[in-house]
């Protein structure tokens, strides 16, 4: 007779290095339809942030417009937020890091935000390397205008109303890759082994993260015939490899067998685990990375996991020089360095 | 794997109230009635499970509220016990509503001896069946322990003739006021079965020096209880020491401070924590300005001239031993004296049969008492059937009343010639709840509220009067945002693997981290291993995993750890195939008749 979600929690969870119980990072109860893969990303969010025991005080979360921008709402409700215009979240985001380079940004959107009405901000938001988590929750439609297929969908992808997509999909972690994105991955929303560890990686890393994560539309393209349902990437799905990720104040317990495995540590001294990698593929070459996801599109199958990071990039503040501080940290005699200061630029400009 | 056939038993012990009730009441069912003001359906669900709603809705030991998952949530359970009073309380005439008792009797004679809540359960059950049924007590009205040893300040003399007067009015033949002095001339007047329901009616005595020297002043606890009942007694002096800490001894000293008792102190030989009274019971005593002192062993009397002047006490403490076994250590100190004009010994219960004649076929154990199966409720006489705390000691009403269903049920399969280990099982339904989206037809949403205290009398007022209530019970309103505090437990998470598409929503939605999807092979793997593997912590083991079949996709299974489930029924409203689904149990057990007459 009510739809609310009780206050009542498991007596023996866990809290975080904070002393945060996961509580502190869930939002308003989800409004999207019931069995959206959307919901299960919200909450690899929020699993990720309390397992890294972010600060929810320290974190932006962005959107544009469409259900995957709704989900901010449902996430982090003690972090600041911003449900911006269509196809506009990352010049939004753009603006609000230059102000404050200390928050960790989350850009929510969608395929319609990102890869029609928004593909341009998306593009140069990569190529300039923002600092942020760019999340596309792709469901290969527009959910929320009743499933017509979107510049995401696949190629003969056979829609609810049983018409095959005619048109070329546009992979946004190929095009991400070809326009700089230092560090880039594909996950599913039915995943979370793989999506949390992939969430934490790339809050960590210093630059443009992105993740493309397919997330089935329960409604509109989950029939036979979609190559976006939970059943046809569960079959098709091909992880590049099994991810862990340890953050950079914790100790590494777990031994992992030399062989097998691949470190990757990141800027701040996290530690990336990637076991089993499929042969040849080489984490640090974008090449390699665009070459298998091609071969594995050709064969119908999705590449998923970490398919790109450069551990040493070059983020949009390096590159312009900004200030080290937050904008709204600085005094007014910084702000205002007086009369002289303005002299011996003049100066040094004659 | 938990299979479709052991789901019914599942659910069962997810309802942990109902579980835990000896008698399986309906508990969800039935506060779920009282929420909805239908109080007579609410009463007449009681009456059919345990036949004293309204005498078990004030003094039940209530093994369901330790029980109650929202004790595991919150610092309180529901007061399941005092809504079941509302019941009572708030009820219209019910006599439309009880059985039909054939005119025509089925030919069966059967004697009940003792007329407590064990015989008047057997007598409930087989008059309806067209049995004849005689009852025999010494005492000249029915009820047994529940009149003779509950003093009235909790338990209305109006409530027991209530509720002894359904059963009786049936048309059972009462023989009160007649001692039984020999079970073969109860077995000679040819019934097709006798029942025992004599209860554990004798206290137990303590020798100790100067016990006999002034044998008006010092008291037997049930024997006293009983004299007060009776009118035998109606005054004590003014300085009372009760010795026990059972619940006989708070009603020894509640009944003393309002018989004339000034300075009424209870002395227990344990440490406090592990008196065997119900902590509510020596709340109310304290309540009502009664001190208990602990760690305190009775050695002497001290009387003159046959009157009691004190009594003593060595101090001890506890120790335990590596296997836990308790010994009360003398701590040294200078023994306590105590000055009294009475007191009360309430040390424990005992049974006795010297009317039982050793030759007549009825074995008896080491204890001496009578050997009685465990299942049927039956001697080794084929005819004689015991029950209550006759059969294993002093128990409660309610295990009474549960075992009493049992030895019902026996007796009836006796008297049809048919096995008495083929046992009927339990009545149940599975319904779904659901009404629409975001509609259930059980109340699902999960209040915070604290649990609600029932009022009381002014003390003043309450010690003046021995036959004054004290509790006043819960109003409507009271009882309403009492009852909302139900988890509704029987509104079972039921759960259809061959629907399920993996979308985690049950699992991300879920408030209290029930809810896991892993690999697990039963016949490989160990539950002990799979519980630390759960999203949330599994660390109660006496409370159920739910495993599924395997999911369609991957072949991995659904877990659920029903310990700290609040069946609030969003795994269900965000399950998009519906393979959740919350369906209301409703779970009865067999009562006589239901293998012999369907």
């Amino acid at each position: 007779m009510t739809y609310q979600k009780p206050n009542f929690r498991h007596p023996l969870a866990p809290t975080n290095n904070l002393g945060l119980s996961r509580r502190e990072y869930e939002g308003a109860l989800s409004t999207l339809c019931a069995g959206c893969g959307h919901d299960s990303i919200s909450n690899a969010i929020i699993t990720a942030c309390f397992e890294n025991s972010i600060e929810p005080h320290k974190v932006a979360k962005l959107s544009g417009i469409g259900c995957s921008s709704k989900t901010p709402t449902y996430f982090l409700g003690n972090s600041h937020g911003f449900n911006t215009v269509h196809g506009r979240m990352p010049s939004v985001t753009t603006g609000a890091n230059m102000a404050n380079r200390d928050l960790t940004y989350i850009g929510v959107s969608g395929d319609g935000d990102s890869a029609s009405i928004g593909l341009g901000q998306f593009a140069h938001v990569v190529r300039r390397n923002l600092n942020m988590l760019y999340i596309v929750e792709n469901n290969g439609c527009y959910g929320l205008t009743k499933g017509q297929n979107s510049a995401t969908t696949d190629l003969g992808s056979i829609s609810k109303s049983g018409n095959a997509n005619k048109f070329s999909p546009i992979d946004l972690c190929n095009l991400s890759m070809q326009l700089g994105a230092t560090f880039v991955a594909r996950s599913f929303s039915g995943d979370k082994d793989q999506l949390v560890p992939l969430i934490k990686a790339a809050m960590s890393h210093r630059g443009f993260a992105f993740i493309d994560v397919i997330s089935p539309c329960v409604t509109f393209n989950n029939n036979p015939g979609s190559k976006k349902s939970y059943d046809f990437v569960r079959e098709h799905q091909e992880a590049t490899s099994n991810i862990d990720f340890v953050p950079m104040q914790q100790e590494i317990t777990t031994q992992y067998d030399a062989g097998t495995t691949q470190e990757v540590t990141l800027h701040d001294g996290s530690v990336i685990h990637l076991h089993k990698p499929i042969d040849g593929f080489d984490i640090h070459n974008p090449r390699t990375a665009m070459r298998a996801m091609k071969d594995h599109q050709e064969r119908d199958e999705i590449l998923t996991g970490l398919l790109y990071v450069d551990t040493d990039p070059v983020d949009l503040h390096d590159v312009i020089n900004t200030n080290s501080k937050p904008l709204n940290s600085l005094t007014k005699e910084e702000l205002c360095p007086g009369n002289k200061t303005l002299q011996s630029i003049n100066e040094s400009l004659r | 794997m938990t299979t479709p056939d052991t789901m019914v038993q599942h659910y069962h012990e997810v309802v942990d109230c109902q579980y835990a009730c000896p008698a399986h009441t309906p508990v969800p069912e039935y506060i779920r009635l009282i929420a909805e003001g239908r109080y007579t359906d609410s009463y007449m669900l009681n009456w059919e499970s345990n036949v004293f709603p309204g005498v078990l809705g004030r003094v039940c030991d209530r093994p369901c509220e330790p029980a109650c998952r929202r004790g595991r949530l919150q610092e309180e359970p529901v007061a399941i016990c005092r809504l079941k009073r509302v019941a009572s309380d708030f009820k219209d005439d019910i006599q439309s509503r009880l059985p039909k008792i054939p005119e025509e009797k089925n030919g069966k004679r059967i004697a009940l001896i003792g007329a407590g809540p064990a015989s008047l359960t057997v007598a409930r059950d087989l008059m309806p069946l067209g049995y004849e049924i005689t009852v025999i007590d010494e005492q000249q009205k029915g009820g047994g322990m529940i009149r003779s040893q509950i003093p009235s300040f909790r338990l209305p003399d109006t409530v027991i003739d209530e509720e002894v007067g359904y059963i009786l009015d049936m048309g059972v033949d009462t023989r009160f006021g007649e001692e039984v002095t020999s079970l073969k001339s109860i077995l000679d007047e040819k019934f097709d079965a006798v029942f025992i329901g004599t209860g554990a009616p004798r206290g137990r005595n303590l020798e100790i020096p100067g016990r006999y020297d002034a044998e008006d002043h010092i008291h037997i606890g049930v024997e006293w209880l009983a004299n007060v009942s009776f009118k035998h007694t109606n005054s004590i002096g003014e300085k009372v020491v009760i010795l026990g800490g059972g619940n006989t001894a708070m009603d020894c000293c509640r009944t003393a401070r309002r018989l004339g008792g000034k300075e009424v102190t209870v002395t227990v030989r344990s440490p406090f924590a592990e008196m065997k009274a119900s902590p509510w019971e020596i709340e109310d005593a304290q309540h009502e300005g009664i001190p208990v002192l602990d760690n305190h062993v009775p050695v002497q009397f001290h009387c003159e001239d046959g009157k009691l002047n004190a009594i003593e006490f060595q101090l001890v403490r506890a120790e335990y031993d590596a296997k836990g076994k308790r010994s009360l250590i003398p701590t040294g100190e200078d023994n306590v004296i105590i000055e009294c004009t009475d007191v009360i010994v309430a040390v424990g219960q005992e049974n006795s049969f010297p009317w039982i004649e050793r030759d007549i076929g009825i074995e008896f154990n080491d204890w001496d008492m009578p050997e009685v199966d465990k299942i049927t409720y039956r001697t080794s006489h084929k005819k004689v059937f015991v029950a209550g705390d006759a059969a294993w000691g002093p128990e409660n009403i309610i295990t009474a009343v549960a075992q009493a269903h049992q030895a019902a049920i026996s007796i009836d399969l006796f008297c049809n010639g048919k096995r008495l280990s083929s046992r009927p099982g339990p009545n149940w339904t599975l319904v779904s709840q659901k009404m629409g989206i975001h509609e259930w037809s059980y109340q699902n949403n999960v209040v915070d509220d604290e649990r609600y205290a029932v009022p009381l009398i002014a003390t003043d007022k309450a010690l003046a009067d021995l036959s004054v209530e004290v509790e006043l019970g819960f109003d409507a309103n009271l009882a309403l945002q009492e009852a909302h505090r139900c988890f509704s437990c029987d509104a079972q998470t039921v759960f259809n693997a061959s629907k399920c598409i993996e979308c985690d929503a049950c699992i991300d939605i879920c408030p209290t981290d029930c809810l896991t999807m892993t690999h697990y092979d039963p016949s490989v793997d160990d539950v002990g291993d799979l519980r630390q593997r759960l999203t949330g912590p599994a660390a109660n083991n006496e409370q159920p995993i739910y495993v599924s079949g395997s999911l369609p996709d991957t072949g991995r299974v659904m877990v659920k750890d029903e310990n700290v489930c609040v069946h609030c029924g969003l795994c269900a409203e965000r399950c998009p195939t519906a393979a959740w689904d919350m369906q209301k149990l409703l779970y009865t057990e067999a009562q006589a008749g239901d293998s012999c007459q369907k």
